[in-house]
């Protein structure tokens, strides 16, 4: 037998027993502690865990003609993304940058530049992906679970900047624009408008972002859902652009640089606006290349600048027309009769003609004809101040308040503006050159379109706007003050009358563009030839290159009277304001055609800016029917076609499992 | 000597609290895998029981003092096969734990060598004649629960290490500890405590120390097990959310749910009565083994049970605590909850060696 028999005293025993009690206390208030006094803070804590908010973002509004026919549309666009809370090895770095065509450098590259940022925030690896690697990433969900994607709403633009100038373009929000108040609600990465009426409506066209609350596990994976805010679409803008018109403004313009713009006097709709050269916003929609931007930011044609309201150039002889309000109205041209030998001298300098007129020239010839002679002799008279006060009251050197970013004021040059600007006194010598549109005058297209449709409005001159006010939100709408949507300058009837059927015998033979003379419609309007340089500085200089040529304008109404329609346009290197007034010929016959039931059918000509033998696109949006229209009513049928390459198109139907 | 010998002495209430605690756990095994790759480990669960319970049955008909006259070559046998896994081990996460066996099978003595130990005290002390415990018991005790143990610590296995402690400190507490001993060994163990930080404690090891003292710090990283534990529980209110509706248990955010955080998972969802009602269970499953401790038939029959007894404290304090964060992350599962082979079967043994007392009480 083992040792004694002796048994442990029973207090030990007791003692331990004791140890143990107290022991199973402690761990039963820390239980206490835990799940009674803690219960809310940990409850919550585990939610947090477990819930995650992905944002839903919203679509922008899309942008339509006049009649509801679309002009800019959005497509859902997938970008991958690489969830970072587990660590990816890098044989899975290999697969993923394989299936998603990029090589592995790109994509560690990609990772680097967003090393610093929280790890729960998901990497963007590729935008715009194509339905090969939205399979991909569909297929393996299981090995590569860090592998995800995300709907992007992308804008879809008219091919090869149709309008482009007009609707502008989106992209990220910068830097210097969230300093600004306007944008002070706008986090980095928001998508805004960053020209044309993609800024000037943002706030309509953006819509808000909505969530979605998902259950994930502790990998993020998605394991159901909780609730959704859906995100509010932005609203759809209805321009007052007719896409028909458009189209013609568009076709008038091909080939050469400048711009156009039509605009109904009569309301101030702008029915069409186009400037060259172009460049193609859709590019900007997925993201830029670096090449890309610098290329279109060192174009010397300046593709990024919207011509029409933003190049500011000696208007040359439509100038004459405001000449001759300030003339007529100043009771000083009604008896001016000149003699024009080619020329004349003033101040002993010789300012020349473009032509010989001969004797007994008076403005109601002056007109048609474009007699430098005439308009030198009534600036002499006129003087600057009162050929100011008239031009100013047109609207030119302010800006006409359209609804686009960035327009610019031209110079209307006055003593109080020299001695502004240059601190230097006005010489009369130089009320001369200004008395032909020359000199230190310079307007933009759209000015003049607005100076010259009131004009033959009879002196009402009314804002300019792409954008109908009554559809607009209230705080969208402009300020309806009286004196900023309509400016009415006083005209003599007689005067009204002697201009515009002056202005009518400029397409008449022996006016300066009878060529674009169109028969049967009552088309009106002035040429212009402006000068880059001084006749006298190409000759000294043998300055001949295509930039010194002489830039073209026209501005055309119809009909001459109370107008429905003005069309403005300037060609760059254009020579002579016939060419101008030809082009514009061509707008205003489209309108005409258009309105009188027989439409130029320009819209279903396959009207196709697309260059030839493009294997990977495809065509959509091709007719468009005017909503609420008779099916079938040809004329209320009208479209473009467009297309976009393949990718993009078959995203469309490679909606993600589970969608209805 | 075994003309009374009966299943009738068996204590069946004790076996009924057991049971009962391996039904909750089995239960909470299945709530943790059915939905990941560990599925269908609740089964298997049930067959360590069942294994179980049959070791423990035949542990209970060999005579306890067969075993405790050979006790000194099964000491050999285990510090020889500690010494073999430091050797042969298979190499997981670092350390040395088992020995693979034909068959897909682990070998983890560290398990075994407790009962071992536990023998091997209850032997000493049972032949020690004084009543009081003298310098030389203290370290001849000392050593052989040292040698095992540093064996163990030297896997790595801190946790497994650790519960050697109790035993030791049990079997002398009842050996007859004198006070000033107690006190020098107190500051021994700071000493070596403070030693064993400096020199012989791996990093991961002090980072588990220092997360357990703050982590909130560092929420993703070394502090993310005991955070999540902690959410997991806490957020298990006074009712929970039900069996295979724990948040952070179906959704993974808790690590190592079926193994050395079953508590926190049946806590968040069985909520705070659930979790008291399991700490009661064990607390009923303690008192029951001291009760056999006292009716022992002698010394060393005490002294086992005993052991037993600080065994299984010492894990349930050091689980529940980690999980209420009263002690750092250690790896040491809780006895019959946790999945865990070798652990379900070392309890079943141990019980077999009370039940096997227990029975003989009335022999003399």
């Amino acid at each position: 037998m083992l040792g004694s028999e002796e048994k442990i005293s029973p207090g030990r025993l007791l003692a331990v027993q004791y140890g143990i009690l107290i022991i199973f206390l402690g761990l039963g208030f820390g239980l206490w502690r835990l799940q009674v006094m803690g219960s809310d803070r940990y409850g919550l804590l585990a939610e947090r865990n477990r819930i995650r908010t992905i944002p839903i973002l919203a679509p922008r509004g899309k942008i339509l003609d006049r009649e509801g026919r679309i002009l800019v549309d959005n497509y859902p666009s997938f970008s991958a993304l690489l969830l970072r809370e587990q660590p990816t090895s890098d044989e899975d770095l290999g697969k993923i940058a394989s299936g998603l065509n990029l090589t592995p450098e790109q994509v560690r590259e990609r990772l680097r530049k967003v090393a610093g940022a929280a790890q729960f925030q998901p990497v963007i690896l590729k935008d715009d992906i194509t339905p090969d690697e939205l399979a991909f990433i569909d297929s393996h969900r299981n090995e590569l679970p860090q592998l995800d994607t995300i709907v992007v709403h992308r804008r879809l633009y008219p091919r090869d900047g149709f309008a482009a100038h007009l609707i502008g373009y989106v992209g990220e929000v910068s830097e210097e624009m969230l300093n600004q108040p306007k944008y002070e609600l706008y986090s980095p990465g928001d998508v805004v408008g960053r020209s044309g009426v993609e800024q000037s409506y943002n706030t309509m066209l953006m819509g808000r972002d909505g969530s979605r609350r998902v259950l994930v596990n502790s990998r993020g994976k998605e394991e159901g859902r909780l609730d959704e805010t859906p995100a509010q679409p932005g609203k759809q803008l209805r321009l007052t652009i007719d896409l028909d018109l458009q189209i013609a403004a568009e076709q008038a313009l091909e080939g050469r640089n400048g711009a156009v713009v039509a605009l109904d006097p009569r309301t101030g709709e702008v029915l069409a606006l186009a400037s060259r050269p172009i460049f193609d916003p859709n590019h900007f929609a997925v993201r830029i290349s670096r090449e890309e931007w610098s290329a279109l930011i060192n174009d010397p044609g300046k593709p990024l600048l919207n011509k029409a309201i933003q190049a500011q150039l000696p208007p040359g002889s439509v100038f004459k027309i405001i000449m001759s309000v300030a003339g007529l109205e100043e009771g000083v041209a009604q008896t001016l009769t000149v003699n024009c030998p080619g020329g004349k001298f003033f101040y002993g300098r010789f300012f020349k003609c473009h032509s010989v007129h001969g004797a007994g020239v008076e403005i109601t010839r002056a007109i048609p004809q474009s007699c430098d002679t005439f308009f030198y002799t009534l600036a002499e008279r006129l003087g600057i101040s009162r050929i100011a006060k008239y031009a100013m009251a047109l609207g030119l050197g302010q800006r006409t308040g359209i609804d686009l970013p960035q327009e610019v004021s031209g110079v209307m040059p006055s003593e109080e503006w020299k001695a502004r600007t240059f601190k230097q006194k006005w010489y009369a010598g130089e009320t001369i050159s200004v008395g032909i549109g020359q000199g230190a005058v310079t307007t933009t297209p759209l000015q003049l379109a607005y100076a010259i449709g009131g004009i033959a409005s009879g002196g009402v001159l009314r804002r300019p706007h792409v954008a109908f006010p009554g559809e607009l939100p209230p705080e969208m709408r402009p300020v309806s003050s009286a004196a900023g949507d309509e400016v009415r300058v006083p005209i003599a009837a007689k005067n009204w009358e002697l201009i515009t059927d002056a202005m009518a015998n400029v397409t008449q033979p022996g006016g300066t563009a009878a060529s674009a003379h169109l028969e049967g419609i009552d088309f009106a309007g002035k040429t212009g030839s402006a000068q880059v340089v001084s006749n006298e500085a190409k000759q000294k200089q043998k300055l001949t290159g295509e930039q010194f040529k002489d830039n073209g304008w026209f501005v055309g109404v119809e009909p001459r009277r109370n107008p429905e329609i003005v069309v403005c346009l300037l060609v760059e290197q254009g020579e002579h304001g016939t060419v101008a007034a030809r082009l514009v010929a061509q707008v205003v016959k489209a309108y005409v055609e258009k309105k009188r039931g027989h439409p130029a059918k320009l819209a279903h000509q396959g009207w196709s800016p697309v260059e030839a033998g493009v294997e990977a696109s495809v065509e959509v949006a091709a007719v468009w029917e005017t909503p609420g229209a008779a099916p079938g009513d040809p004329a209320k049928l009208g479209g473009g076609r467009f297309r976009i390459p393949v990718s993009r198109a078959r995203v469309r139907t490679a909606a993600p499992q589970g969608a209805p | 000597m075994r003309r009374f010998l009966s299943f009738r002495d068996f204590d069946w209430l004790l076996l009924g609290f057991i049971l009962l605690i391996c039904a909750l756990g089995v239960l909470e095994v299945y709530s943790t895998t059915f939905s990941t790759r560990f599925a269908g480990m609740h089964i298997k669960q049930v067959y360590w029981i069942l294994v179980g319970l049959g070791l423990m049955f035949a542990v209970s008909l060999v005579n306890y003092h067969s075993l405790l006259e050979r006790s000194h070559w099964l000491w050999i046998a285990s510090v020889l096969a500690l010494v073999a896994v430091l050797i042969l081990g298979h190499k997981a996460l670092g350390a040395r734990r088992w020995i693979g066996l034909p068959g897909g099978m682990h070998f983890q003595p560290s398990e075994w060598v407790k009962l071992v130990v536990i023998l091997a005290l209850a032997r000493y002390f049972h032949e020690m004649k004084q009543r009081e415990a003298a310098l030389a018991d203290i370290a001849k005790t000392g050593l052989i629960a040292g040698v095992p143990m540093l064996l163990v610590l030297a896997q790595p296995d801190l946790g497994t290490a650790l519960t050697y402690v109790p035993i030791f400190l049990m079997a002398l507490f009842l050996g007859g500890l004198r006070l000033r001993h107690a006190v020098a060994l107190g500051m021994l163990a700071c000493v070596l405590g403070a030693g064993g930080w400096l020199f012989v404690l791996k990093d991961y090891q002090k980072a588990r120390v220092n997360t357990f003292l703050n982590p909130e710090n560092d929420p993703q990283g070394k502090g993310y097990q005991i955070q999540q534990a902690l959410i997991a529980v806490g957020s298990g209110g006074i009712w929970g959310k039900g069996l295979t509706k724990g948040t952070q248990t179906q959704g993974e955010f808790l690590p190592m749910t079926h193994t050395d955080f079953a508590f926190a998972s049946f806590a968040e969802e069985q909520g705070f009565v659930g979790a008291c009602g399991v700490l009661l269970l064990y607390f009923m499953v303690l008192a029951r083994l001291i009760q056999n401790a006292q009716t022992a038939p002698d010394r060393a029959g005490t002294f086992i049970v005993m052991g037993v007894v600080a065994v299984l404290a010492f894990h349930v304090l050091v689980n529940v605590g980690m999980v209420v964060r009263f002690m750092p992350v250690t790896g040491i599962p809780l006895p019959l909850m946790s999945y865990g082979g070798s652990s379900v079967l070392f309890m079943f043994l141990a019980l077999g060696l009370v039940m096997n007392i227990r029975m003989r009480r009335f022999v003399n």
